[in-house]
């Protein structure tokens, strides 16, 4: 398949997440529909023997094509992306993916805050962020940068997370958009794409 | 929340240029979003105000060059680096090696040699050493000086020894080093072996041939043309048979140099030069 006759996708949704944040993503990935035309970047902290096991998991939840991100390949809209263990995710200019194994970022790799600052230079205005449950304060940067450059910023809401320093951590720095009950997460990124 | 400076589109062409035509350093085939996420840490961990003082200062201080080609570029490395790459390489790399009489490898782009002094270790365990040279080259002649001490970080070992025995060794990983304080020295045994020499692949040619080339982690920050010049100058320097070892991530599929190599293992990214 020659690179240069896929159509890349216009628009973004970067789903991040740590602690307690599978769960939410396997309930909201049903509610997204793959017809509006947008990929998925998913980027979770996890231990790196998973790797295979969670993209089999998430496969068999939603008809999008769910797979791990590969260095340099384009972001297809119907597409979930997984960030891989053990490296950062960027997103260059001309939408393709590019990996990255430097240092770790708030004691992780892949760190939310390298994703999301990344796709938001690219994206802009076309990037909506979403940040879940997680023990860690990565991911508020990211929103920040989100935010200046004209994305729309999502919080899981705090009281319904398995661990809310996370998305409590960007409500407190960064002015997000909206804050969302872990329920109702995967019908309001539809609608808001769906409106958008 | 702090404010970090983020350089722009047009400085980042601006300075990679300039940086080309004043040290002849080329980094404008480097993966864009990467390279403006390195520089705006560097700016930001050297303090400076704006990207017009940085490049000012970089461009007019001959001595901050090297602390800028070292810290842009990635030196992240660790011993015994996903366990079973190794252990694919003492299944089925070193008999084929064994059978040389006289071993040549180049690890390509190597940091601070975690990689380099493990395959020593390997090849010490399969007793090739004696009849092996490892050619060790990077493009910052820093990260060199520590590969030539062979001193690590004790802190380290706990989880190298771990690699080490996840990688097939059955040896005691101490005994590969002395240590001090908190540093470990590697045995001059395994260094006696390693030729270290800076060398750039986006502009050095090829300058020997090679049994077996080591490039991990490396072609991730390049983009697609530069990535396949650098393949093409490692399939210069293989021998037909030859073994080129890529990062976990990094494949050859897409690449012109693919065809003529086939996969040693499925998983692993370890091919064979078939023609």
């Amino acid at each position: 398949m020659a690179e240069n006759v896929l159509i890349t996708a216009k628009r973004v949704v970067a789903i991040g997440g740590s602690a307690g944040s599978l769960d939410v993503i396997i309930r909201l990935l049903p509610g997204l529909d793959k017809q509006l035309g947008y990929a998925v970047i998913i980027v979770i902290h996890r231990r790196s023997q998973q790797d295979s096991l969670l993209g089999n998991i998430l496969g068999t939840k939603t008809d999008w094509v769910v797979k791990e991100a590969e260095e340099k390949e384009p972001v297809i809209p119907g597409y979930v992306y997984l960030v891989p263990s053990d490296y950062h995710l960027l997103v260059e200019k001309d939408h393709t993916l590019s990996l990255d194994d430097s240092e770790k970022v708030n004691y992780s790799r892949p760190s939310i805050d390298v994703t999301f600052e990344s796709a938001a230079e690219t994206y802009r205005e076309n990037l909506t962020a979403v940040l879940l449950s997680g023990a860690n304060a990565d991911g508020a940067a990211g929103m920040q940068r989100t935010k200046e450059l004209g994305g729309i910023c999502i919080v899981q809401n705090p009281l319904s997370a398995e661990v809310s320093y996370m998305p409590e951590q960007a409500i407190r720095q960064v002015a997000v958009d909206h804050i969302v009950d872990a329920e109702q997460l995967g019908k309001f990124i539809n609608d808001l794409l769906k409106n958008g | 929340m702090e404010k970090n400076l983020h350089i722009q589109d047009d400085e980042l062409q601006l300075l990679l240029n300039d940086v080309m035509q004043k040290y002849g350093y080329d980094f404008l085939g480097y993966s864009e979003a990467s390279m403006k996420r390195r520089i705006d840490r560097l700016v930001s961990i050297d303090r400076f105000p704006s990207f017009a003082e940085f490049r000012h200062h970089l461009l007019s201080n001959e001595a901050y060059l090297q602390r800028f080609v070292e810290e842009i570029t990635v030196n992240v490395t660790e011993m015994f680096r996903d366990p079973s790459f190794y252990r694919v390489l003492r299944k089925q790399v070193l008999p084929v090696l064994a059978t040389h009489p006289f071993v040549r490898i180049w690890h390509a782009g190597c940091s601070t040699g975690e990689e380099v002094y493990s395959m020593a270790i390997l090849l010490e365990e399969a007793n090739l050493l004696h009849k092996s040279l490892l050619y060790a080259t990077d493009i910052n002649p820093g990260v060199l000086q520590k590969l030539q001490s062979g001193i690590f970080p004790i802190a380290q070992m706990r989880q190298y020894s771990e690699n080490y025995i996840e990688s097939g060794g059955t040896g005691d990983f101490s005994k590969y080093y002395t240590a001090k304080y908190n540093l470990a020295k590697f045995n001059e045994s395994l260094n006696s072996k390693m030729i270290v020499s800076t060398h750039n692949l986006v502009s050095d040619r090829s300058f020997n041939e090679f049994q077996l080339i080591f490039c991990r982690n490396v072609l991730i920050y390049f983009d697609k043309p530069l990535q396949d010049k650098v393949l093409g100058l490692f399939d210069e320097s293989l021998e037909t048979l030859g073994f080129l070892a890529l990062g976990a991530k990094e494949h050859l599929t897409f690449s012109p140099i693919g065809k003529n190599y086939q996969p040693v293992n499925g998983r692993e990214k370890i091919w064979r030069k078939m023609y």
